[in-house]
């Protein structure tokens, strides 16, 4: 009989949603015991957004401000978009989680603290002068637990290290948490059974059921809270990243296009996880490459697609400049790959696990010369799945490098994702030029249509070719120094580029078609824009909202639809590269709402910029 | 009539481009030799690549009736091995300098030898910049006086042999501009060696370094500057009349005079062994230089080990064979999923 299936004895309360925040010291596995607890609130049914906020430091000093991290999750019967504002409740693991995370919980929220870690020790590490918590009580539910205690008491007899035992307590905080909010625990146990065994496996499994225990019969909670599953659209689902998105879209891409993958990456906060996960699918055929440094990465990339195969790079914005020279080679020879910029904050090194939109006109412009390439941008978790595989069409259909944007947030962040039918995929197998028994083969004749190059590759008898960074003839691909060709071979690709925008779906508003206020946005900020648009709505303001996928080419009707409107907002986590790129492109004033300080739009922000945008 | 056919078959190697090096230049006579081999090699022309960085050895791809990818300034290793770690079957060449490979290139290069992807690496070590008109080099000579040098070079040089070694090199050999049997001779090996084969073929650049290897391409004076290794011979060079040795005592090599009918094995003059585990051995051959030793020419090191392609294409080809080919359908819907 597993906890959960416990008698229910308390009565229960219903609640629409909640936002929970697990912080504690780097070492205290808060990551783990929120993607646990969300997988089981996945399970539960319910809508769900995430936000997992941690240091850069891997373990910095123990209960310091430095080392604290943080997940939340916001879960509801309704459909959610943002992993909220403040949080409902915060289960602190020690003092510093708790002065670094206190204040922005919601007024008379819960607050759940480690009582055990709190002594006069650990409240000075914190940079507490005096003890805390009879102010806290004043202003929220302050719950104190001794979780160390409590766990500790579980596991005794087993045959575990002292510290191996304390290593165990955030699965007594998440089986509380389970009882709280009336999660299964099931797929935790399984997990557990899937990565540890013996004494460790028994721990883990004891702490979290005594937590679950602990719930039902402590006086510290009358009640337990039910958040009933959302009514969302049918199918079947489950957790992803951004960044497992990105590798299954690479995967994928392999699959539909039918030819095999190669990932040439170098490791980076926050993209190394895609070439970690890609690299567990050899048996899809892919080959992954973890090259000496960035520019190798996007090299031994192009190298890849010459040779014939779905090349891709995935590096993040300090790793991704250093790619640049390289891509404008790829512009150059017009062969097709992807390549990935995870942002993180910066400049320089930054903040390497906080997000950021600010390498926009870095990818546009950031190479030297006229080298325009299309850009696209995934604008959640899941949408990062089918962002890259648009990305690969379109470097194949039109012989072009294409740039994919994510970010720090969507990279980490985790969404209910509706899992596609493979058969509802678009399929595009590769097709390379043909042998050629005599004639002489044109390296740089183009599909009258869509302007592409042949993908003529190595092997192929009577295609012997060579390309390279100087510039070509026209048609022949030879060396050619004349003016008019050069001004020629420009255009060619310019037009090449611009013409995708015919093929690409016109932008659709939500809300009216013209009218007061267009809010415009682009990127991991989709769910917070589009949360705040729904809030301005309640509040009876007339506002619509579009959010771009393509920025370079922009869709046709775009210029065109933001004329349709009196004002035009455009939220951005950076100083404002697509309200420049749009006033200078369409004459329109667009009015920037800007912020980089690492973090995501909050909801309330964004509601408070619609309502002075749409007064003003 | 063999010996047309084999022109014949040469010509299929020679591009419709007009080469662009300057008149006298040494990369003229490297190209015709490894046009030369090309057509003995055995790989059909569709099958062989040629990548490049930049500077003047870096036009070569250009050249060649092949597939061939002119990159980025120092980077061809890295171009080249992402084609050969997609295409294990292609005969992927890659033409560097002194300055693309050992400057710009130095990191690409060593990680492409270290790990052991089958190409082989031609680098025409001119000592000099000539392609942006003859600043000095890595492997330029101390205090040579360049453009960018005008009171003489303090950059100490960096031998490619040794590096090559350093790196881990399976295959490393020297050859030079002038000795068409040699180079054609050292490009065989080089090509069949599985794994990085790695050529520092000695260039002259006349225009900005002219005869900084004329005492090697000089015939009066070549049977003394250099050293010829040849495999299980022992290491003497010099003319009849004037031969000597190489022996080694406590680690260090020195150069003993040999009388023309001496056995060199009895005065101790060591055999070489270019397949000797160690490469120690070699590495004593690398700091043999100008002018207290001759310096030699022929290949320096061979041995096995696996390639970095066969490896990876290995990789795959066991995860397909434990897992099957993999179904994405599967993929997206395995671990927890729930129906709504
Ligand atoms: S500059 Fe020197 S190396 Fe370059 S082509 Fe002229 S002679 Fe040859």
């Amino acid at each position: 009989m597993t906890a959960n299936q416990t008698q229910k004895t308390k009565p229960s309360e219903l609640v629409e949603s909640v936002a929970i925040r697990f912080a504690g010291d780097s070492g205290d596995g808060m990551q783990l015991t929120g993607t646990k607890f969300t997988d089981e609130t996945a399970l539960a049914g319910n809508d769900l957004s995430t936000f997992p906020d941690f240091p850069a430091e891997i373990r910095a000093p123990a209960g310091t401000l430095a080392g604290v991290s943080g997940f939340q999750i916001h879960f509801s019967s309704h459909d959610i978009h943002t992993p909220a504002d403040r949080p409902d409740v915060l289960i602190a693991f020690n003092p510093a989680a708790l002065r670094a995370n206190v204040e922005d919980v919601r007024p008379g929220g819960m607050v759940i603290i480690n009582i055990d870690a709190f002594n006069q020790k650990s409240l000075v590490r914190a940079g507490y002068q005096d003890d805390p918590l009879p102010e806290l009580r004043e202003r929220f539910k302050l719950v104190e637990i001794p979780f160390t205690t409590l766990n500790r008491e579980a596991l005794q007899g087993l045959g575990l290290s002292a510290r191996e035992v304390d290593r165990c307590k955030n699965f007594f905080a998440l089986g509380l948490l389970c009882w709280l909010y009336g999660r299964p625990m099931a797929a935790t146990e399984r997990w557990l059974g899937s990565k540890f065994k013996g004494d460790v496996l028994e721990g883990n499994l004891r702490t979290l059921r005594a937590g679950h225990a602990f719930g039902e019969t402590t006086e510290l909670f009358p009640a337990s809270f039910v958040v009933p599953s959302a009514k969302i659209e049918s199918g079947t689902y489950r957790n992803i990243t951004g960044n497992q998105a990105l590798a299954w879209g690479i995967v994928a891409a392999g699959v539909q296009m039918e030819r095999d993958v190669f990932l040439g990456a170098y490791p980076i906060t926050p993209a190394s996880d895609v070439l970690h996960e890609v690299a567990r699918f050899r048996h899809f055929g892919v080959k992954t490459f973890q090259a000496e440094d960035e520019i190798a990465a996007a090299s031994s990339t192009i190298g890849a697609a010459f040779a014939g195969q779905l090349a891709v790079t995935v590096s993040s914005g300090p790793g991704f400049v250093l790619k640049q020279e390289a891509l404008g080679l790829a512009v150059m020879v017009e062969l097709p790959l992807v390549a990935i910029n995870v942002q993180r904050a910066g400049p320089s090194t930054g903040s390497p696990t906080k997000t950021e939109q600010g390498d926009l006109l870095a990818v546009l412009f950031g190479r030297h010369s006229m080298s325009s390439l299309p850009i696209l941008a995934a604008s959640t978790p899941g949408d990062c799945f089918h962002t890259v595989l648009e990305a690969f069409r379109i470097a194949v259909r039109y012989m072009t490098p294409v740039i994919v944007l994510s970010d720090g947030y969507l990279a980490n962040s985790a969404e209910p994702w509706k899992i596609p039918d493979v058969a509802s995929l678009e399929r595009a197998p590769v097709r390379f030029a043909e042998p050629m028994a005599d004639g002489e083969f044109k390296p740089y004749a183009r599909d009258p249509e869509t302007l592409a190059r042949p993908w003529a590759i190595p092997g192929t008898p009577g295609l012997e070719h060579r390309i390279g960074g100087l510039t070509k003839q026209d048609i022949t691909g030879n060396v050619s120094y004349a003016a008019p060709n050069h001004g020629r071979m420009n255009e060619l690709r310019k037009q090449k580029i611009e013409g995708i925008a015919d093929a690409l779906p016109p932008v659709e508003v939500d809300g009216p078609d013209s009218g007061r206020l267009l809010v415009v946005g682009w990127g991991g900020t989709k769910g917070s824009i589009t949360a705040a648009v729904e809030a301005a709505r309640e509040e009876g303001l007339e506002v619509s909202q579009i959010h771009l996928r393509h920025l370079n080419p922009f869709p046709s009707n775009l210029g065109e639809v933001l004329r349709r409107f009196e004002k035009v907002l455009l939220p951005e986590l950076s100083d404002g590269h697509l309200a420049l790129l749009l006033r200078a492109r369409y004459l329109v004033d667009v009015q920037s709402y800007s912020k980089v300080e690492g973090q995501p739009f909050k909801v309330a922000e964004l509601v408070d910029a619609i309502r002075k945008l749409h007064a003003a | 009539m063999a010996a047309e056919a084999a022109k014949v078959s040469r010509k299929e190697f020679v591009s419709d481009q007009d080469v662009r090096w300057c008149p006298g230049c040494g990369d003229y006579s490297i190209l015709a030799n490894v046009q030369r081999v090309m057509p003995d090699l055995g790989v059909p022309r569709e099958n062989v690549v040629f990548v490049s960085g930049i500077g003047c050895s870096s036009r070569f791809p250009y050249y060649m009736n092949t597939y061939g990818f002119h990159t980025i300034h120092g980077r061809a290793p890295a171009f080249a091995t992402g084609i050969k770690a997609c295409r294990p079957e292609l005969s992927v060449w890659i033409v560097t300098g002194d300055g693309d490979g050992l400057s710009i290139g130095g990191n690409h290069l060593l990680h492409t030898i270290r790990r052991n992807v089958d190409t082989q690496i031609l680098l025409f070590n001119n000592k000099i910049y000539g392609l942006t008109k003859g600043q000095y080099s890595p492997t330029s000579n101390l205090g040579i006086r360049t453009k960018s040098t005008p009171q003489g070079s303090i950059d100490h040089p960096i031998d490619p042999i040794g590096f090559a070694l350093g790196c881990g090199a399976t295959f490393v050999a020297r050859t030079i501009d002038v000795d068409a049997k040699h180079m054609q001779e050292v490009l065989t090996r080089a090509h069949e060696h599985k794994g990085t084969a790695f050529v520092e073929i000695l260039q002259n650049c006349p225009v900005f370094n002219d005869g900084v290897w004329d005492e090697l391409q000089d015939r009066k004076t070549r049977a003394d500057a250099s050293l010829v290794l040849e495999q299980g011979q022992p290491l003497v060079f010099g003319s009849p009349g004037s031969l000597r040795g190489i022996v080694l005592e406590n680690g260090i090599p020195s150069v003993i005079e040999l009388g023309d009918d001496e056995d060199p094995a009895s005065r101790g003059v060591m055999v070489h062994d270019e397949r000797a585990p160690s490469a120690s051995y070699a590495g004593v051959l690398a700091t043999l230089q100008r002018p207290d030793f001759p310096l030699p020419v022929g290949v320096f090191r061979a041995v096995e080990k696996p390639t970095y392609e066969a490896m990876l294409q290995a990789q795959v080809d066991r995860a397909i064979a434990e897992r099957g080919r993999g179904d994405l359908q599967a993929l997206l819907n395995s671990g927890d999923t729930w129906q709504i």
